[in-house]
């Protein structure tokens, strides 16, 4: 890896990658997240959402761009450094290990660093997160979905990672849970961390963001402030469901 | 009689626990069959008879028999040094074919690769030991009267008390450790391991040391109490694979308790059929578990 000097937590210049090198989802996809903002990818099904934050997170082959952290070249850093380099990703479905208790999700979530220091990151967590600390000796299958992003949310925190990758974190979840996580979001960003995240619930997701990125057909189309994507007519009629839900009130009014 | 059929099944299935734990592991965390895991146990004992016969020639400590048992504390050298080679070879054996044809091939490919690995483990110990059966001791022994007119040697008591300890042991080892926590983490989701920071290549390493040290362990049980022979893996085979699908693909605790059922399901079977359908046994409790609970006793449901 080689310093460089970068304002910027993540910094993804052209980046193109996928499941198989040969086929390729995302072209020339370029990205920063700077250190306390929190920056959400919108777009349609298939855009290549996930498939971007899966090769920042070291799962898929990237092969062309630069992915930088902190001014470090991290490209083609295999996922399991990638926890020690200051990555911390939560995937969007099976993100805990549900045959192992919350304490053993903890500790696996630790397994990089030395075993005193990650005793003593649990017990931060546990101060944080009363609910883990309270069913530590449960499996994890039986938290609900809510419960399991703030389990799988803070394994990842267990490394005090610079860049937390979010895939889809308020998928599955009720409209009270996924407030509830976009909270523990928020608060990661106030601690400083730089927050990346893909999100279907796009309208409370930019909400609560900084700056938002549009990927379509595995290309970045328009980013910017997430104020201003919020307010775009041409956005809110793609991508955050402005013209179904007039069409709804039209035909609300038509019925009344 | 009913008793000591079922002293005997105990005796057979720990062995057969034993061997089945690294099947199990392998199948749930490799997701492939090896079905040149149970040559790992011909290994092992042969290793063992090597180590024990080396270990017997350094001084009386080592060859002279502890109290009733048939063998001296050079046993004991024989079942680490064994455990170590067989962990190598096994570690060999994933490196140069396994390991190689993960990358690049299908489940199918990896079963039927180790098939040719199986008769190749086979050929060398013939080759090298020759056919016929050797014994680690020549001590005779003399049968314990337990209650119920069951009949014991005390080199099967030793069998089982030492199947308890091992097993006790890596229970502790995949609860307390990091590493064993860890097996157990790539065991239900590669991916998530990955990027929870899990060296899985490490890991998998694990998996071949402990599965081969468990299967060495399991065939010098073997050759201690019934005889070594370079067919004894594959007489093996059928009995650890029913144990290992019977308990769940990556269960410790269904791999042998699988074995115990497997062994005195066998044992036992010889009270109402004849001694030569005993071997169609572990084929019938694959197909009834496969039939009423895919997962086994205690796999996970997906």
């Amino acid at each position: 890896m080689s310093a460089a000097i970068s304002k910027h937590v993540l910094e993804a210049t052209g980046v193109v990658a996928g499941y198989r090198p040969e086929l390729p989802i995302i072209h020339d996809v370029t990205m920063y997240v700077n250190a306390g903002e929190i920056v959400t990818i919108i777009g349609p099904n298939g855009a290549g959402k996930s498939t971007f934050i899966r090769a920042i997170a070291g799962l898929l082959t990237v092969t062309s761009g630069k992915i930088m952290l902190d001014g470090n070249d991290i490209t083609g850093v295999p996922a399991h450094l990638m926890a020690a380099s200051g990555v911390g990703f939560v995937p969007q479905t099976d993100n805990v290990f549900t045959t192992l208790s919350i304490h053993e999700n903890l500790v696996l979530g630790g397994i990089t660093l030395p075993r005193a220091q990650a005793d003593i990151r649990i017990a931060k967590i546990y101060e944080r997160y009363s609910i883990l600390k309270d069913r530590s000796r449960e499996k994890a299958g039986v938290l609900s979905g809510g419960q399991r992003q703030v389990l799988a949310v803070a394994r990842a925190l267990l490394n005090q990672p610079r860049l937390i990758l979010l895939d889809e974190p308020t998928a599955g979840l009720s409209p009270m849970a996924s407030g509830e996580l976009f909270t523990v979001v928020r608060d990661l960003a106030k601690d400083g961390a730089a927050v990346l995240m893909v999100e279907q619930n796009a309208k409370a997701a930019l909400r609560i963001s900084d700056r938002g990125y549009v990927l379509a057909e595995g290309q970045n189309r328009i980013g910017g402030p997430a104020k201003e994507l919020l307010e775009d007519p041409e956005i809110g009629k793609i991508f955050l469901g402005v013209r179904r839900e007039k069409t709804n009130d039209r035909q609300k009014m038509g019925e009344s | 009689m009913f008793l000591q059929h079922v002293a005997d099944g105990l005796l057979s299935g720990a062995v057969i626990g034993l061997g089945a734990i690294g099947l199990s592991f392998t199948m749930k965390i490799l997701r492939f069959a090896n079905f040149s895991h149970s040559e790992l146990l011909t290994w092992g004992a042969y290793f063992g008879l090597i180590f024990f016969t080396i270990a017997a020639s350094l001084g009386n400590v080592f060859d002279a028999p502890i109290g009733p048992l048939s063998f001296g504390w050079g046993m004991f050298v024989a079942l680490i040094f064994s455990a170590v080679a067989t962990s190598a070879l096994a570690l060999l054996l994933h490196k140069l074919v396994f390991e190689k044809l993960n990358r690049v091939a299908g489940h199918m490919t990896m079963v039927f690769a180790s098939f040719g690995v199986a008769l190749l483990l086979r050929h060398m110990v013939l080759l090298i030991f020759g056919p016929n059966p050797i014994y680690y001791s020549n001590e005779l022994q003399f049968a314990v009267l337990l209650p119920g007119n069951v009949r014991v040697l005390p080199d099967q008591v030793f069998l089982l008390g030492l199947t308890i300890i091992v097993v006790f042991g890596l229970h502790l080892f995949m609860t307390r450790s990091r590493t064993g926590i860890a097996m157990r983490g790539v065991s239900e989701n590669p991916d998530l391991s990955r990027v929870a920071g899990v060296n899985v290549s490490s890991i998998i390493n694990w998996v071949w040391i402990i599965g081969a040290s468990l299967a060495s362990v399991a065939g010098v049980l073997y050759g201690l109490t019934v005889q070594l022979r370079p067919e004894l893996g594959f007489g093996l085979i059928l009995p650890l694979f029913a144990a290992a699908i019977l308990g769940g693909a990556g269960s410790l605790y269904g791999a042998v308790i699988g074995g115990l059922i497997v062994g005195l399901s066998e044992n036992l079977s010889v009270m109402i059929i004849p001694t030569t359908y005993k071997p169609a046994v572990p084929f019938l409790l694959i197909l009834a578990i496969l039939y009423f609970r895919p997962e086994g006793l205690f796999g996970e449901r997906k």
